[in-house]
């Protein structure tokens, strides 16, 4: 893959409500901010991916919204309606292609609507929307299944949100940050067996935005380019009764494509830090085994043996995850943003040592029938 | 390196008003596998998916993952784009972009809409901005009026120049058995007594409310030549949408934004004089008053022309630049397809699949997308690789 | 410095968007729902080159997007096994029944991939692995509810 690199980046505050702003004021503040981070200015942006949500947005054709803010006024333009990090994938092709750089800005205010009338609309109208199911327990649905196969105990799962709230304590943009227990997670009201409340994300409203760029534009900017050495997507079946709930495939799919771009042989030894969608805390485990890190089955030991904590082998989440901060769209931009905070070496207190190589990830679709993988390195 | 890319192979469904005889799903998998037949390729061929569709026509949130079945995405990577009317093109542009970058070979681009699903009015008002522009936004059609009256009070149009257009459409449409109307001809007086809907627009101005898919299979010049004698070359892609309010927009001036991508993409293109350069033109006209207004956009024609240079038959099959040799959105509007439907049509016309429909000698194609907030989108295909 | 942001209320807009929808069920999907509603049967379909059973039926394999034939078609029984299942202990205005209720993935006799659907009583002995059978609705209307729930009928063999 030719050279092209993350020069800009920039993210909100997460919060239950931003109550003071729309969609286009925060689209705006990104996208000033990342503009500001990267020293580049608008003449420098060819052209703009938006990533929103029609369902999430109360409003077809969502992307109208925030054109404008995205200084998109008289430049080419498209919209992405999936994860962030899919919307930036197409941001990232339309740079190899030729465009100079490309802005990717992503929104959601889950605030604004509600999240189980809006993820039902994610399900077969005919076969499974009359049945009330949502997220959350498709979810449950997935995480029963892995729990089962693999005989994964819901302590041994608390401990990823133990982990990754922990480490949203040094991140000043997460959402929820704090110190708890195992038994605090425990204890947390059960939603849908076997998830209890501190298992789930929250649902935050939020934006962000990156810059990619060529390598002509990259060095204009004036922070360490992040150079993007791989990118790579799958999907696999939509229903759920279809798949294998407890092997991610699209996730291995994408992964194994991934390494082999960014010339990866060994992934546990070669890749610095994780940032991946851990929308629920079953998912980190699984996520990590469809990824290659451990063997199917073992992905809580790695919690257990210490390897994902913030001072670890290969620390996963170190800005506190999904599970700290939920923007529907922008949570799998944000993975990528973190990445490149780290590589850059600007992640403050949760700044993991010498990080060279970074791996962010992104899901779309139910229980991750989709997954976004990225590659980025530094210097 | 960057890679030229081309259109290989299309696929549509028959365009009708409903389609019970299949869910949104199986609808796809017509058009995807008559793009796969036409391009000689099998699904396992296909590097990546694109598809588009407007949401709130039928309610399905994460379109990319719902279609999968249909789509031929089980175990590819797909994407959903969408941009409002504009999404066909979008798409479209999305699956050039997807080979261009030359991380994929051969992509196939699809657009669909089962508008029999949904109130299409009731979908398309909540396009508009909730606190400023909603209230008073009742849909496509008075927004498009407000333009038509603009452009006929400035320049004098009539009721009677725009019905030429919608009799151009319908009188191609008998060229193409895809076609929604295709075997429902009319006639200039039957577009002038239909009933009014918002002045002065009439039924037989404005588009229909189609069931339809569409699919395009893009590839990469490595590619391209062995799987078809005349690839359909992309030699330029522009777009702007440029408005977020509705109001914002000046209905007195010539449609910006299919000034600056046309302008844009004739640039990449070197087209110095469209209606010479062009041999066809496959244009998103949603009604018969945007055939006479936006072609002067287009640099058809000088502002306040459009009328006369319709009435010269310029754009009728045989003229000097043929329009809508297909039907065009007014005789075929499924939506999400409706602008790839352009792009899949000049296609055909380049690579000389048109049948009864063909344009003699086509050499380069214009297609242009419109939707959301008078934005638009502009390719530019030909027989010659960029 | 305080300035004209810091002096105005952030106003709300309340609405809703109420649309109304005719799904197309499509010729496969509506002979499954006929036969529940007409005649209490869970029909699949099987792609041969595959040999895989469907249900709810396809048109097509999703895996090799080859048609699903005309005489592919499957009575498949009324009972099966819970492949996975949650346990809902929320409410929401989408919800058929009240929780405590559980969705499960159901894998019924002769099919190949799981139903989702609804299990209601003797939750404390719902399992993974349970054998469960489809409970049909009495007033049937041609949707996914002419089976009203699953019930029961053996735990784990």
């Amino acid at each position: 893959m030719e050279d092209i690199a993350i020069v800009g980046v920039a993210q909100t505050k997460y919060e239950a409500r931003k109550y003071k702003e729309t969609y286009y004021d925060m689209i705006y503040e990104v996208t000033k901010a990342a503009l500001k981070d990267s020293g580049l200015s608008l003449e420098d942006i060819d052209n703009v991916i938006t990533v929103s949500n029609d369902f999430f947005d109360g409003r077809t054709i969502s992307s109208m919204a925030i054109g404008e803010a995205a200084g998109a006024h008289d430049k080419n333009i498209s919209t992405v309606e999936g994860d962030g990090s899919f919307g930036a994938f197409y941001g990232a092709m339309r740079v190899l292609a030729g465009y100079r750089s490309t802005l990717v800005v992503a929104h959601g205010k889950g605030s604004e609507g509600d999240p189980r009338f809006i993820t039902n609309a994610m399900f077969d109208p005919v076969y499974q929307r009359p049945l009330g199911i949502e997220a959350i327990s498709a979810a449950a649905l997935q995480a029963n299944t892995y729990m089962t196969r693999y005989g994964i105990s819901e302590r041994q799962l608390a401990q990823i949100s133990v982990k990754n709230l922990g480490n949203a304590k040094y991140n000043p943009n997460a959402h929820l940050a704090m110190d708890i227990t195992v038994e605090d997670v425990i204890n947390s009201p059960k939603v849908a067996t076997p998830l209890k409340e501190l298992d789930c994300s929250p649902v935050s409203d939020g934006a962000a935005a990156i810059i990619i760029a060529n390598a002509e534009i990259a060095q204009k900017a004036k922070q360490p380019p992040i150079w993007i050495k791989a990118i790579t997507h799958c999907s696999e079946a939509y229903f759920l009764g279809d798949r294998d709930l407890a092997v991610p495939k699209a996730l291995q799919d994408a992964a194994q494509r991934a390494y082999k771009m960014a010339g990866i042989q060994d992934p546990r030894q070669e890749i610095d830090l994780v940032e991946l969608y851990d929308a629920f805390s079953y998912m980190e485990p699984l996520w990590l085994e469809g990824m290659g890190f451990c063997a199917p089955g073992e992905g809580v030991k790695l919690t257990e043996q210490g390897v994902t904590a913030l001072g670890g082998e290969l620390p996963v989440n170190p800005s506190g995850g999904v599970l700290s901060s939920h923007a529907i769209l922008v949570a799998g931009l944000a993975r990528i943003i973190e990445a490149t905070l780290q590589l850059r070496g600007q992640a403050g207190k949760r700044q993991v040592k010498s990080a060279r190589t970074a791996l962010a990830h992104g899901i779309n679709g139910a229980c991750g029938q989709s997954h976004c993988v990225w590659i980025l390195g530094g210097a | 390196m960057a890679k030229r890319v081309a259109i290989i192979g299309t696929g549509q469904t028959h365009h009708r008003s409903h389609r019970l005889d299949v869910n949104g799903r199986e609808m796809i998998y017509e058009a995807v596998n008559r793009a796969l037949d036409d391009s000689g390729l099998t699904i396992a061929d296909i590097d990546a998916i694109v598809i588009g569709n407007m949401d709130h026509f039928e309610s399905i949130n994460y379109v990319d993952a719902w279609s999968v079945e249909g789509s031929g995405g089980v175990m590819k990577p797909i994407m959903k784009v969408t941009t409002g009317g504009t999404t066909g093109t979008s798409v479209a542009i999305a699956a050039y972009y997807h080979v261009a970058s030359g991380m994929f070979d051969k992509v196939l681009a699809i657009g669909w809409e089962k508008n029999s699903e949904s109130d299409t009015t009731g979908a398309i008002v909540t396009c508009s901005d909730p606190v400023w522009d909603r209230y008073s936004y009742s849909g496509a059609i008075p927004s498009l009026a407000t333009e038509a009256s603009a452009y006929m009070e400035k320049y004098g149009a009539t009721p009677e120049d725009a019905a030429y257009v919608a009799l151009r459409e319908r009188t191609h449409a008998q060229n193409n058995p895809y076609a929604h109307m295709y075997g429902r001809p009319i006639t200039l007086q039957d577009v002038m007594d239909s009933p009014m809907l918002a002045y002065p627009i009439r039924l037989l101005d404005i588009c229909p409310r189609t069931d339809g898919a569409a699919a395009v299979i893009f590839a990469s010049e490595d590619v391209a030549e062995k799987l078809t004698p005349q690839p359909a070359w992309i030699q330029a892609a522009s777009v702007r949408h440029t408005f977020t309010w509705f109001g914002d927009v000046d209905q007195r001036s010539g449609l910006q934004s299919l000034q600056r991508a046309s302008q844009e993409a004739y640039r990449i293109a070197g087209i110095k004089n469209p209606v010479d350069d062009f041999d066809v033109a496959e244009l998103y006209l949603p009604y018969s008053y945007a055939g006479l207004k936006w072609i002067e956009a287009l640099g058809f024609c000088e502002p306040g022309e459009g009328p006369q240079f319709i009435r010269d038959g310029h754009t009728n099959m045989g003229g000097k630049i043929p329009v809508n040799p297909s039907g065009g959105v007014m005789s075929t509007n499924c939506i999400g397809a409706t602008a790839l439907l352009r792009v899949a049509e000049a296609a055909i016309q380049v690579m000389g699949k048109g049948e009864a429909r063909q344009v003699p000698d086509v050499n380069r194609a214009l297609a242009t997308g419109f939707g959301g907030c008078w934005w638009s989108d502009v390719m530019i295909l030909g027989k010659e690789k960029p | 410095m305080s300035d004209w942001r810091d002096q105005t209320e952030p106003l709300v807009l309340k609405g809703q968007i109420k649309l109304p929808y005719t799904w197309s069920v499509g010729e496969t999907g509506s002979r499954f729902l006929i036969a529940l509603r007409d005649e209490q049967k869970i029909l699949g379909n099987r792609c041969s080159n595959c040999d895989k059973v469907y249900v709810p039926p396809r048109k097509n394999c999703g895996f090799c997007f080859k048609e699903i034939g005309e005489n592919d078609w499957v009575e498949l029984g009324t009972e099966g096994i819970v492949k996975s299942y949650t346990v809902v202990h929320f409410e929401s205005p989408l919800q058929p029944i009240k929780p405590p209720f559980a969705y499960a993935l159901i894998q019924l006799d002769g099919a190949d991939v799981s139903l989702m659907h609804l299990i209601k009583d003797n939750l404390d002995r719902l399992e993974n692995g349970a054998r469960v059978k489809a409970k049909f609705a009495d007033n049937r209307k041609g949707d996914i509810l002419d089976i009203e729930r699953f019930e029961i009928i053996r735990e784990e063999e």
